[in-house]
């Protein structure tokens, strides 16, 4: 545990201090929910009814930003070596280093995610709603953008094959993340059942992210 | 307690760089690799260290901790140093030595590098030397029982060999083990020499 906890905190100091980039996907987050009012026009009912599509959309790609430099620092300056010859097993050092990355880019977010939504023209009572999507499918995206981190370490600008590769396997999310918003704010389905399945992908992806992602580097060994 | 390495090849790339190469090391000694540019000693030692996949034979470290990887018991100092520009000397140091397992006196390991005036300061400022003493102090500050060196002398100043050799003769003398790749003496007397490529 006491090695999971030291990982945690390195990642967590390093995407704070100077040159971590941590508030990159807030920012370039908050940039695209800005401009959409002003390519949409200036329908409140339209923004309305696209509000949680976009923010979700939005904070997707967003998630994606950071994410080639999951593990592309670590191979570069040799902690990557250094890492796989921890006590811990692999998965749950990858786990970890998910973890941290979460926590300064997704959960970010999650928190600038109420703003934003006043911003589309979001229902103030809906945007609670929206933010707790939010809250529980944003972890799946990072756990399921470790595998392709992982996979593309070695590659130099891997973060477009990245993209390439992770953007298909986070589209249930994205799909149930915007049924349970949309559930929330329009009706008339329940919010329940998209929401139950959004908490089943995260948790899914929380187990199988970092086995997968632990399989990819111990392959890309030579 | 034995390193042992019998009938081990290895591919990079599609090449074969070495094959048939077997080598002993029992506790308290220390094996030079030499050879030339190329001939496979980091690859041999990253091998050992468990980064590089042992292509044929078998590798073993006979009386070490049962059930455990290599890896874990041994200690790799390769050519990066590890170190997170951003982090302070002590942080980097303190990180390392928590997530590789026991955690020794990280002060004592500052110390005995000539680091400690520099704890607080960021490793983006260190020097190309200062940096490698900051390495050889994470396997000084954590206890392995096998070293694996790199080129452990390049970039060190002459007072640093000399730290360095002592370090080395003093884990070997406490029945460690070193395994380091090197081009010159490295200043340990009493090493078996293994040569790559000689045949």
């Amino acid at each position: 545990m006491k090695s999971l906890a030291a990982i945690l905190i390195r990642d967590v100091r390093l995407a704070v201090r100077v040159g971590g980039g941590s508030l990159m996907g807030a920012l370039f987050f908050l940039i695209v929910i800005t401009m959409t009012p002003f390519a949409v026009g200036p329908d409140l009912a339209l923004l309305a009814r696209i509000g949680p599509a976009i923010l979700w959309l939005g904070a997707l790609l967003a998630s994606l930003l950071a994410l080639d430099r999951l593990f592309a620092t670590d191979y570069d300056d040799g902690s990557l070596d250094l890492l796989m010859m921890g006590e811990m097993p692999l998965e749950l050092t990858v786990a970890a280093k998910a973890l941290a990355h979460w926590l300064t880019t997704g959960l970010p977010l999650v928190i600038i995610a109420p703003l934003l939504g006043l911003m589309l023209n979001v229902d103030m009572h809906a945007v609670g709603w929206l933010t707790l999507t939010l809250a529980a499918g944003t972890p799946a995206l990072t756990f399921i953008g470790l595998v392709g981190a992982a996979l593309s370490v070695a590659l130099r600008r891997g973060g477009l094959l990245l993209a390439v590769l992770i953007l298909p396997l986070t589209i249930p999310v994205l799909i149930f993340g915007v049924a349970a918003a949309n559930a929330a704010i329009t009706g008339p389905t329940p919010f329940g059942p998209a929401f139950t399945i959004l908490c089943a992908l995260t948790l899914a992806s929380l187990v199988l992210g970092p086995i997968a992602a632990a399989a990819a580097l111990r392959h890309g060994l030579e | 307690m034995e390193l042992q390495g019998e009938g081990l090849a290895c591919n990079r790339g599609g090449r074969e760089v070495f094959r048939d190469l077997s080598f002993k090391v029992p506790a308290g000694e220390a094996l030079i690799v030499t050879g030339r540019n190329g001939a496979g000693k980091s690859s041999l030692l990253r091998m050992i260290a468990g980064l590089v996949r042992v292509a044929a034979g078998r590798l073993s470290l006979n009386g070490g901790t049962a059930d455990a990887p290599i890896a874990e018991q041994v200690h790799y100092l390769g050519h990066q140093d590890a170190m997170k520009p951003s982090l302070t000397v002590l942080e980097n140091l303190q990180f390392w030595a928590k997530f590789l397992g026991s955690y020794n006196d990280v002060g004592r390991a500052l110390e005995l590098l000539d680091l400690a005036p520099l704890a607080n300061l960021p490793a983006a400022y260190l020097s190309a030397g200062q940096r490698r003493r900051l390495s050889i102090a994470r396997i000084v500050a954590v206890s392995r029982p096998v070293w694996l060196l790199d080129e452990p002398t390049s970039t060190l100043d002459a007072p640093s060999q000399a730290r360095l050799s002592e370090l080395m003769r003093t884990h070997v003398t406490g029945g460690g083990i070193i395994v380091a790749a090197a081009h010159g003496p490295i200043g340990l007397e009493r090493a078996r020499e293994l040569k790559l490529g000689a045949a």
